[in-house]
């Protein structure tokens, strides 16, 4: 009866979850769902006997691979939403008609089967001692070849990710002189102000304005800037919103010069 | 109580599966092959339970360490893509197209 009620809970959790990681529009948001399915699967795992399993669960996937995917988001920009423009026609409305009939035939197919009740695997764990020693020694007798080939799959995936993260320099790192040539070419040698006397707000995409009560762009971030402008946060304040809009203007610059021309399509 | 759990994981499976279809964004597109992943493993260990035999967690085990192998390899790729086109989505990534 237990089991009933955790499996009708976690399955509605889990299919709701998994459909707001395939609708919803932000990444970050979809990474979130993907945690909530990984978690409830955990704790099916947990009352199907699996307890190694569940805790490798949420060790392996909650742990290590949705930290791994949220380090990535926030590399590659957390505002990277989809586009809605479809590049394919009727490509939306096709993968759903494949996605219903493939639920579907699955069901169905498992719907046909004759399947009993389950044996359980109480009786599998008791003879080596538990779940955990019992795994252990399928792992190290039967299957230790696989094994193997895991620990060489691992140290390869290792590798890899360091030659495809590893970028060569190009250019000489720039010494403290070079650094300090640079930041008097610039026209500004001294640090960028702060919030300053006469700051309204201590938010950090707020321009501080200077003694002369004049409005400094130099002293927002620019990145921080470019998302106030593409979400359409700006002040009431025209200096203030000026200030940003210069900003934001700066930093699109800056990406067009590192990403260089890009063709048209 | 086996066909539940059997079909809770195709229906996760399919979800995955329109994710990949639909979605754009390269990252997005990685989590839901996760979610088709996660889903087999559920299946796995429901089998081992109907079997009453071990192997069905062991290989839902091995799926997770493949699985963790690839996840750092496919984000590798997609971070050195972004780097060079400042772009994650997978309309973007066409040069091999011509």
């Amino acid at each position: 009866m237990g089991e009933t009620i955790t499996f009708w809970v976690l399955a509605v959790v889990s299919v709701s979850a998994a459909l707001g990681l395939v609708f919803s529009r932000k990444a970050v948001y979809c990474a979130l769902m993907l945690g909530v399915v990984m978690l409830s699967l955990a704790v099916l795992y947990a009352v199907q006997d699996a307890p190694f399993l569940a805790a490798v669960q949420i060790i392996v996937y909650t742990g290590a691979v949705m930290m791994l995917f949220l380090f990535v988001l926030m590399m590659v920009g957390v505002d990277s939403s989809d586009s809605l423009v479809e590049t394919i026609r009727g490509q939306r409305f096709w993968a759903m008609i494949a996605g219903i009939g493939f639920a579907v035939l699955l069901a169905l197919a498992v719907g046909q089967a004759a399947i009993g009740d389950p044996a359980g695997v109480t009786g599998a764990n008791q003879r080596a001692g538990g779940n955990v020693p019992a795994l252990a020694e399928l792992i190290f007798t039967r299957h230790v070849f696989a094994f193997e080939v895991a620990s060489a799959l691992l140290i390869t995936a290792a590798l890899g990710a360091m030659v495809l993260a590893h970028r060569e320099r190009t250019r000489p790192r720039p010494t403290q002189k070079d650094l300090a040539k640079a930041r008097f070419v610039s026209g500004y040698p001294g640090p960028l102000p702060g919030p300053g006397t006469y700051a309204r707000n201590n938010a950090i995409d707020m321009p501080a304005r200077l003694p002369d009560g004049s409005v400094s762009e130099l002293s927002v971030n620019r990145v921080i800037a470019r998302h106030d402008v593409e979400d359409g946060r700006l002040p009431d304040d025209p200096e203030l919103a000026e200030a940003i809009r210069q900003a934001a203007a700066e930093e699109e610059e800056h990406n067009a010069s590192i990403a260089g021309p890009k063709e048209d399509r | 109580m086996t066909t539940h759990y059997l079909v809770l994981s195709a229906l996760l499976f399919a979800i995955g599966a329109v994710g990949v279809l639909v979605r754009r964004n390269a990252i997005v597109v990685f989590m839901c092959v996760e979610l088709m992943l996660n889903a087999c493993n559920l299946a796995f260990v429901t089998f081992a339970r109907q079997h009453g035999n071990l192997d069905g967690q062991l290989i839902a085990f091995f799926v997770m360490v493949v699985a963790a192998a690839e996840v750092v390899v496919g984000l590798a790729i997609i971070v050195t893509i972004f780097r060079t086109r400042r772009s994650a989505s997978v309309d973007d990534a066409n040069l091999l197209k011509y």
